[in-house]
């Protein structure tokens, strides 16, 4: 569905993604993971067109949308950090984004909405809501107008148990119905339920990019976070597209 | 232009246009009740006019731009073409701007003093709202930071308001020597404060005061072809800068 070839962004002297090429398919539930600064929110805002791409180029369904727009309609987005004009009430962040997305007569998916219980805060100003309320916010915004693909940048961050639970089923219950799923996390417990592949990032290269069992297999882990953290303290080494890459990193083998 | 909607009612809640607007109007009320001669009072309010609508344009787009930014990020991820969110949002800035000028200048002007050196006056005032908006959101697009970006915008404002005078009067005085009457209409147009004044000044008769220099204004502005010389530099004035945000906006990373 989304097929990205050698996409490459600097921020100055900081190479953030360097020839980063991947090809996701619907049903497809994808995890970005990577250290802090690996460049996984940059390949998730060059997706949506907000940092654009030094080099590269993005196909959205078979056509080349390099600096086009209209393929956001199909792609909900959910940021790390929402980010809402202040004075807005929540019922008119709502009002607006209808007001400007809906185009064609695609019915509003509010399911979030009423298992948040978020109306019931509607006429709440944006500045005054709590970081977890602003999450769910966003959360309902991405998932509204049932677009084909989620994005989502750490979307239990933040969230209380309860919250976090509803969005994960949710998730779940998208991907079911054929949904391309790309997220990232650091919470690896929370990513484990939801994820069909992982894509590793470091230092703005991509490491690997693998189905979970080929992962949990190659790892002998049948948990995803272990499987993770055996790659990244350098346990294993993948073959990809015929060179061995192997991964040296020791930041979890810090002694305590 | 859906957006354009949007822009205006986030403005309109900010109160800062409403304090201009009654500003502008307490200037001309008391300019036109303290002066029984009104084109005097016109004279008086085109002084006032030339340092504030620039001075408030500079300042109003750069924090409305800045304030925007979490706007602008929610909207960049919608389908919404970069170039229409930014022109948008220019036209959401300029025509509250002007709305604020019409109300505070444009209706005492229409009322008291309708003729042709007011009716310029509005004119001038109008057009130079679209020029520090559009330079300010230059300057906006291209800074990061805000505060940096207020100031660059100031330095600007009071380099066309007052540096660039300065400058003009030294040179004259150091090349007095020569005619240089001619390369006074080539300063001027380099400013659009200069030209703004000259276009209402010349429809007030006090050009004569200008001395030989104000006489070949006359003779060039004074004609159909030099009123649409100074309306077309001034339009250029604004458009410039504007296509200069766009190109930077187009390439911006958030």
């Amino acid at each position: 569905m989304i097929d990205i070839q050698n996409i490459s962004k600097r921020f100055g002297k900081l190479k953030a993604l360097d020839g980063v090429s991947a090809t996701f398919n619907e049903g497809q539930a994808v995890s970005l993971i990577g250290p802090n600064g690996s460049g996984k929110t940059t390949l998730i805002k060059c997706l949506l067109g907000m940092v654009i791409p030094d080099d590269g180029v993005m196909r959205f369904k078979g056509t080349d949308v390099t600096s086009t727009c209209d393929y956001r309609r199909d792609i909900g987005y959910m940021p790390q950090i929402g980010r809402y004009p202040d004075n807005m009430r929540i019922s008119q962040i709502f009002d607006m984004m209808i007001d400007l997305r809906k185009s064609h007569n695609i019915l509003l998916d509010e399911e979030l909405l009423d298992a948040f219980d978020l109306k019931k805060q509607f006429d709440k100003p944006m500045r005054t809501l709590s970081g977890g309320t602003i999450q769910k916010v966003s959360a309902c915004l991405a998932f509204l107008f049932d677009p084909s693909v989620l994005i989502l940048d750490e979307p239990t961050a933040g969230l209380d148990p309860v919250a976090s639970e509803i969005l994960k089923a949710k998730v779940l219950k998208e991907k079911k119905r054929g949904k391309l799923i790309l997220m990232t996390s650091h919470i690896l417990s929370d990513l484990e339920e939801m994820t069909t592949d992982v894509m590793y990032l470091q230092d703005g290269k991509m490491q690997f990019f693998k189905p979970v069992e080929e992962l949990k297999a190659a790892t002998n882990e049948n948990r995803l976070a272990r499987a993770i953290a055996s790659v990244m303290t350098g346990g294993v080494s993948f073959k990809m597209n015929g060179h061995a890459t192997s991964l040296t990193l020791k930041e979890l083998s810090i002694k305590i | 232009m859906k957006i354009v909607r949007y822009v205006l009612y986030d403005i309109l809640r900010s109160r800062m246009i409403i304090g201009y607007t009654a500003f502008l109007l307490l200037i001309s009320a008391a300019l036109f009740a303290t002066e029984s001669n009104a084109s005097k009072s016109v004279l008086n309010l085109l002084n006032i006019v030339l340092i504030i609508v620039p001075l408030v344009s500079v300042i109003f787009t750069t924090i409305h731009y800045y304030n925007s930014y979490q706007f602008i990020e929610l909207m960049l991820a919608q389908p919404i073409e970069r170039i229409r969110l930014l022109l948008s949002e220019f036209m959401g800035v300029v025509l509250s701007l002007s709305v604020a000028f019409m109300l505070g200048i444009g209706v005492p002007i229409l009322l008291f003093s309708a003729d042709a050196s007011g009716i310029s006056l509005l004119f001038s005032g109008i057009l130079l709202t679209l020029i520090f908006s559009s330079i300010a959101f230059w300057v906006a697009a291209v800074t990061q930071d805000k505060a940096k970006g207020i100031g660059v915008a100031l330095m600007l404002w009071f380099y066309f308001s007052l540096i660039y005078d300065f400058l003009v009067l030294f040179l004259m005085f150091t090349f007095n020597d020569y005619p240089l009457e001619k390369a006074m209409l080539g300063f001027t147009a380099l400013n659009p404060i200069d030209l703004g004044r000259v276009f209402v000044m010349l429809q007030m008769d006090v050009s004569a005061m200008m001395g030989y220099t104000g006489a070949i204004y006359k003779a060039f502005f004074g004609s159909a072809l030099g009123m649409s010389f100074a309306i077309g530099v001034m339009v250029l004035w604004a458009v410039v800068p504007l296509y200069f945000a766009v190109r930077v906006f187009k390439r911006k990373d958030f």
